[in-house]
């Protein structure tokens, strides 16, 4: 027994000296991140909403502010509705793109005055009705909306109930879906999906495998860049036409997406605030990022930093 | 691996008369009934007079004790009987109140114990009186030793003092050498004798057991049968015993009740009840048993009669049927009873024989 | 007592000319018949938008709760405390293992320091085999390349563990010992359970802030609940002779709970740790939806961009860690009966041996902590890499290959059977529905099961989703008769067979640990956005469930009786279905119900894939704030629709065990 301790003991020994004695590199304490801070910035609180659209302008934004500011970025992933909330508790200082949403605009900002407007993005929000490119060019009449009603039967699925099926996505999205099949007296069912993963993967689908599908989508969005969607043409939008959301038999309007920070936020002085106030780019710049990440599969950082390296001119802009 | 073999002891003689001393537990007028309002039918004169079916219909209540009386004196063995269903488990439940009777009197040294408060039945239950059960109840996470000095532990006694307490009932059940096992590893017999063991510990003034030896098989069961006698003889107690085995009860009881159906049928020594059963029901129940181990010649002798010749040996009325029987047998004259110089009566070797062989005697 | 009432008179020998089949049959006869008339009427159909009184009246509770939030002394004393006590917890458990902390770019002990620990402690709670599964589960997550997602994750998991048993186990001991408290208690359990999580998410943020408390407290939320069940049941099951026996040598309560309920229920309590633990990692991908870190905020990343290889490597990592921790409980719980078997030689060495495990696990940590080889995980994750690609690989090999016949098998059931079925509830009108449900609640389950059926049938017609309850109870039903083919068929073969137990086993536990959300990209691509994907999905998530408990039930018949029937001559088929099946009765009832709790538990997880109906009202209401109040109705409805069928199945089993 005593041998067999002495042995242990021995092995344990020579096992600790190898841990030890190789490659000692030790760990530092080299800060995190480039604290070449003047430390005017501190932490600056970003909610990246779940789209890769707003993934690539919270990577950007989040690489501009670290490398060239210096801030702390604490990135939160939440849903629009979370991330307004937590405008007034300080938990979340910015929201990047914001997709109309009068609704909260109204209680945050008007109402509970915890959130102010910062400014367009520059990037146009495109939504409405979408088909796949294949069927585009197969029928090319397809893209009026008077000829819907010929083609319904073959957009019918087994959830459409006999009718042809209008697919929508994620139920966070401003949609009149429902209305516009009513009031432009469409042979439709609008289908709930339940979430842009499920939109996303029936359009790839409909493409691969040639299937009529016409669904909601939107640009600016990084799968276009896979499969180029066309859009459907509904009755143009004039001011005021969906004003009453029951009567809606128009398109959607051109959402100019704006950005939304919190009240202490836009008060504090912080350069991270103008950063965000200042910061715009076109839908081009963001589907690319959006397709770096999505597609390619690159990380945040490295999607940010190669986007920001060859459009270095634009980022100087933003800090000025 | 055997325990000690505890000797055969001799058959027990009846004691001494038990009315002489004052009783250590009385109980009076006592009934259980399970079922919503249960009070109800102690009550009443017309319920109490139901049969168990006719009182289940009319108010959904069981009468698991009807009207039960009795007492134990000190030092005695004191065996209720009876078959399933009698009510016996339930009875001596009631007498510690581990089931709560609905009406009636428990006196335990003159104490009332329905009237005793939670503090004063801990007090009771600690010191007083202790149980020992069929399925043993021991913890089995705990050694043999600490499952002994569990009662002591409870009533707050010290480590030390505790443990040696322990040991030393342990040597005094024969399971020497058995402390530091856990239950799981010894047998049924040698698992009762642990749960004997923690009812001894405490050292309690009488002790319950419920049925103790049914689960053990055959043999182990006359071993601690043996055993319970021996430790009566050494320790002296107060015992309550509950059974359905009626050569159990002969065998360790110094006066046995017969229960049925919740009722008392008999309350005698085991010699009245085989001698004198009081009805059909405890006729038939003692019908098997050997007649001449359990009768006393005070059930078979006749009166002297002038021929007699009055020179032949002198027993005691007490004496039992089989001892006397090569003394009449062997002796060419009839043996006198006797009892304080007093002639009772004669036996003979008809009076013998007729127990012996043909199984006759008594009313 | 009623039971015995039953027998007697008039009303008795009715009830025994009609048997139960017959009453069934009779009900749904009239339900169709009066289908065909009725067909259309007072249906009380919703549109997805709308929205009732009552969804108008929760929205505005919703806002004033909010409105109030930074004046509300409730707030400010009570809620904001425990959620900074919680946030503490969290931080300070990631600072050590996970997130780098002031001034280190990395956490106190590394990757070494971590895995040593994770052995020695598994070792000395369990045994070696555990302890070696540990370590080689931990290596695998750095690996992966996933080691701090991994840690976050873990750093949660276990301060929700931690305080789901502080909560729980006094709960439980209180549950246990009175069964008063026990009535009180079930009906909040069944609740905090079946509620669908993101009901409450968004209410939760509001009074915890988004972070680590909240996360921590969803988890609770869904993972006390077991805690507090299993250690009353294992109260209750301390034999009652020992119970008696203690009582009887004069124990007072204190000492009877601490000296014999407490110390006999070990075991049990070690199995209901082991259940909180499974049920807090359920919980890591919902909580990832409010920012919480660790492996599920990767998978529902990943799942923005269809990236199926990322979401099933950290789904991987995910499973890997509910078995290491699963393993290693229920080591522990085993341990203690074990080691005293085996007698006194182990337990000499043991004590030696774990102080000079302790003293190299403290090496280790003292190494990790001071060296960077041994703090950060060496290497790119390649393995996890190359898991991701042959996940890509796969599901699209599945999907270019099987996509007619699935679409195929997809079509037959949504028209041959959901379809129908599912016309048949949304078109009678809601009176005759109710009226069915109720009376099929009497006949399988007696008068209490009816009462149930008919409050549940009031308040679901009360939420105003009449019609979408009834739409997802067309799916759920058909997921649970799938889910019961399928348990019994792979039940019976596992009940009777050792070996294919052995080979299927683990496979139905990964399907119960693995993320839903990591299939449903494979199914989308599958099935499309339709109902049977979400019926899809829920039957992956509770056949396992169900195969289970049938395999048991199956298992636990007795030999004898098996052997009786093979000597008569009986083939395989006519034992399985005479023998087997009837007796194991129970067991295929217990299966039926908790199929059908866990299909429920996917209601909303259907929603994100084109289920529609309750399921996407919960999920709308998590994105949108005007639809919060039906949201949250939506959830209450599925609530009611567990209830209603929990009751029925379980009185039902009851009848059939009689």
């Amino acid at each position: 027994m005593a041998r067999h301790w002495r042995a242990g003991a021995a092995g344990l020994t020579v096992l600790g000296l190898a841990l030890t004695g190789c490659v000692g590199a030790k760990v530092g304490d080299t800060a995190a991140g480039a604290k070449n801070a003047d430390g005017s910035c501190g932490t600056f609180n970003l909610a990246v909403n779940p789209w890769v659209g707003y993934q690539a302008d919270a990577a950007v934004v989040a690489y501009v502010a670290q490398h060239d500011l210096g801030c702390k970025v604490t990135k939160k992933n939440l849903k629009e509705e979370i991330a307004w909330q937590g405008f007034g508790t300080g938990e979340v200082d910015a929201v990047l793109e914001n997709w109309g949403h009068d609704d909260l605009k109204k209680k945050y900002i008007t109402d509970q005055k915890t959130a102010v407007s910062a400014g367009q993005t520059g990037n146009k929000g495109v939504i409405g009705w979408w088909v796949p490119p294949w069927l585009a060019k197969a029928h090319p009449d397809i893209t009026d909306w008077r000829n819907l009603n010929k083609y319904a039967a073959n957009f019918r699925t087994s959830e459409s109930g006999g009718k042809g099926q209008l697919l929508d996505g994620d139920p966070s999205y401003v949609t009149n879906d429902a209305a516009l099949v009513t009031n432009l007296k469409l042979n439709y069912k609008v289908v709930y999906a339940g979430s842009e993963t499920a939109l996303i993967q029936a359009y790839r689908n409909a493409e691969k495998n040639k299937q009529w599908l016409i669904g909601y989508f939107y640009e600016p969005q990084w799968f276009m860049t896979e499969v180029p969607l066309v859009k459907v043409d509904l009755p143009a939008y004039t001011p005021g036409c969906d004003a009453d959301a029951a009567k809606i038999a128009c398109d959607y309007p051109v959402y100019g997406l704006d950005k939304i920070v919190s009240a202490r936020f836009a008060r504090s002085g912080s350069p991270a605030y103008q950063l965000v106030k200042n910061f715009h780019w076109t839908n081009e710049d963001q589907n690319l990022v959006a397709k770096y990440i999505a597609v390619d599969k690159m990380s945040d950082e490295a999607a940010a930093k190669k986007w920001v390296d060859a459009n270095r001119d634009k980022v100087e802009a933003w800090l000025k | 691996m055997t325990t000690a073999q505890t000797e055969v002891p001799q058959w027990r003689r009846t004691s001494q008369n038990p009315e002489d001393r004052t009783p250590v537990i009385s109980v009076r007028r006592l009934w259980k009934v399970f079922g919503p309002k249960a009070e109800q039918v102690p009550q009443s004169e017309e319920l109490c007079g139901l049969s168990r079916r006719e009182l289940m219909d009319r108010t959904g209540c069981t009468a698991a004790v009807r009207d039960v009386d009795f007492e134990v004196s000190p030092g005695e063995v004191f065996v209720v009987m009876g078959l399933s269903g009698s009510g016996k488990s339930t009875l001596v439940r009631c007498l510690t109140r581990l089931i709560e009777p609905t009406s009636g009197e428990v006196v335990f040294e003159g104490e009332d114990i329905r009237g005793a408060d939670a503090r004063r039945l801990r007090e009771l239950r600690r010191r007083k009186f202790s149980m020992v059960f069929q399925h043993f109840g021991l913890l089995p996470h705990r050694k043999v030793v600490e499952n002994v000095a569990f009662g002591l532990e409870i009533r707050g006694m010290g480590r030390g003092e505790r443990m040696r307490r322990a040991r030393e009932v342990v040597e005094l059940v024969g399971l020497a050498g058995y402390e530091n096992s856990y239950p799981d590893q010894l047998s049924g017999g040698m698992q009762q004798r642990v749960g004997l063991a923690r009812a001894l510990a405490g050292d309690p003034e009488v002790l319950f057991f419920d049925e103790p030896f049914s689960a053990l098989d055959p043999l182990i069961r006359r071993d601690m049968q043996n055993e319970v006698i021996r430790l009566h003889h050494e320790v002296g107690k107060t015992m309550v015993f509950i059974t359905h085995d009626l050569t159990e009860a002969l065998k360790l009881g110094d006066r046995i009740l017969i229960m049925r159906d919740g009722k008392m049928v008999q309350c005698g020594t085991g010699d009245e009840l085989v001698g004198a059963p009081a009805d059909d029901y405890v006729r038939d129940f003692v019908q098997d048993v050997p007649r001449g181990d359990v009768l006393t010649l005070r059930w078979i002798m006749r009166p002297a009669q002038d021929d007699d010749a009055l020179d032949g040996p002198e027993l005691g009325p007490d004496v039992v049927v089989r001892e006397a029987t090569r003394a009449v047998l062997a002796a060419e004259k009839p043996a006198k009873v006797v009892e304080n110089g007093k002639l009772l009566g004669i036996v003979g070797d008809e009076e013998i024989l007729a127990v012996v062989a043909g199984q006759q005697g008594g009313a | 007592m009623a039971a015995v009432a039953d027998t007697s008179g008039p009303v008795a020998t009715w009830r025994q000319k009609v048997t139960r089949p017959m009453a069934v049959g009779a009900i749904l006869v009239a339900w169709l018949v009066l289908f065909a008339v009725l067909r259309g009427r007072q249906t009380l159909t919703l549109a997805a938008a709308d929205l009732t009184s009552l969804h108008r009246w929760l929205n505005d509770v919703n806002d004033t709760v909010g409105a109030g939030r930074d004046s509300n002394p409730l707030f400010l004393y009570f809620f904001n405390e425990i959620r900074l006590a919680i946030d503490h917890l969290v931080t300070f458990v990631q600072s050590l293992i996970s997130q780098p902390t002031a001034g280190r770019p990395v956490p106190q002990i590394g990757w070494l320091g971590v895995v040593g620990i994770a052995g020695y402690l598994s070792w000395a709670v369990g045994n070696w085999r555990v302890a070696l599964l540990a370590v080689a589960g931990f290596t695998f997550f750095g690996l992966q390349g996933l080691w701090q997602e991994s840690m976050d994750t873990l750093a949660l998991t276990l301060s929700a563990v931690l305080v789901a048993l502080l909560i729980g186990i006094p709960l439980g001991v209180w549950a246990g010992l009175s069964d008063r408290c026990n009535k009180i208690m079930t009906p909040f359990l069944d609740f905090m359970q079946t509620m669908p999580t993101f009901v409450y998410l968004a209410p939760l943020t509001l009074v915890f802030l988004i972070g680590g408390a909240s996360a921590v407290i969803t988890t609770v939320i869904y993972a006390a609940p077991p805690a507090i069940r299993i250690t009353a049941h294992a109260i209750r099951s301390v034999p009652a002779t020992t119970v008696e026996a203690a009582d009887s040598l004069g124990t007072t309560r204190r000492q009877q709970l601490l000296k014999v309920l407490l110390p006999l229920s070990q075991r049990t309590v070690v199995m209901g740790v082991n259940q909180t633990i499974m049920a807090a990692l359920a919980m890591v991908t919902i909580a990832a939806l409010i920012d919480a870190p660790g492996l599920g905020k990767t998978v529902v990343q990943a799942l923005q961009s269809l990236d199926v290889g990322t979401a099933f490597n950290a789904g991987l990592a995910i499973v890997v860690m509910a078995i290491v921790l699963d393993r290693v409980t229920t080591a522990a719980a085993g341990r203690a009966d074990t080691a005293r078997r085996t007698g006194g030689a182990l337990v000499r060495w043991r004590r030696p041996l774990l102080a000079a495990g302790g003293i190299g696990t403290a090496f280790l940590v003292y190494v990790s902590h001071t060296y960077v080889y041994a703090a950060e995980f060496p290497g790119d994750g390649t393995a996890g890499t190359h898991i991701a690609s042959w996940a890509d690989t796969a599901t699209t090999w599945l999907q270019d290959h099987l996509s007619g016949l699935t679409n195929a098998v997809r079509d037959v059931i949504t028209y041959g059977l959901l379809n129908p079925f599912q016309t048949l509830l949304t078109d009678s009108p809601w009176w005759l529905v109710g009226l069915t449900l109720v009376a099929l609640g009497a006949v399988l389950g007696g008068r209490r099961a009816a009462v149930t059926a008919a409050v549940c049938v009031g308040l679901l017609v009360g939420t105003g989703l009449w019609s979408d309850g009834m739409t997802t109870l067309a799916s759920t039903a058909v997921a649970t008769v799938l889910v019961m083919l399928l348990g019994a068929v792979f039940g019976v073969w596992m009940g009777r067979s050792a070996l294919v137990d052995r080979l299927v086993r683990p496979t139905l536990d990964a399907a119960q640990v693995m993320p839903p959300f990591v299939y449903l990209v494979p199914f989308l691509a599958l099935f499309g956005a339709t109902r049977f994907t979400a019926i899809v999905a829920a039957v992956v998530y509770a056949a396992p469930v169900a195969i289970k408990i049938i395999a048991d039930g199956v298992r636990n018949v007795p030999e004898s009786t098996v052997e009786a029937t093979t000597s008569v001559g009986c083939t395989t088929w006519q034992i399985i279905t005479k023998v087997q099946l009837p007796v194991a009765r129970g067991a295929l009832t217990l299966a039926t119900n908790q199929g059908l709790i866990y299909v429920l538990s996917m209601v909303v997880v259907g929603g994100l894939v084109g289920a529609g109906a309750l399921g996407y009202d919960v999920v709308a209401g998590f994105s949108q704030g005007q639809l919060y109040g039906k949201g949250l109705a939506a959830g209450l409805a599925i609530v009611l629709l567990g209830v209603m069928f929990d009751r029925i199945t379980q009185a039902a089993a009851r009848r059939t065990r009689a």
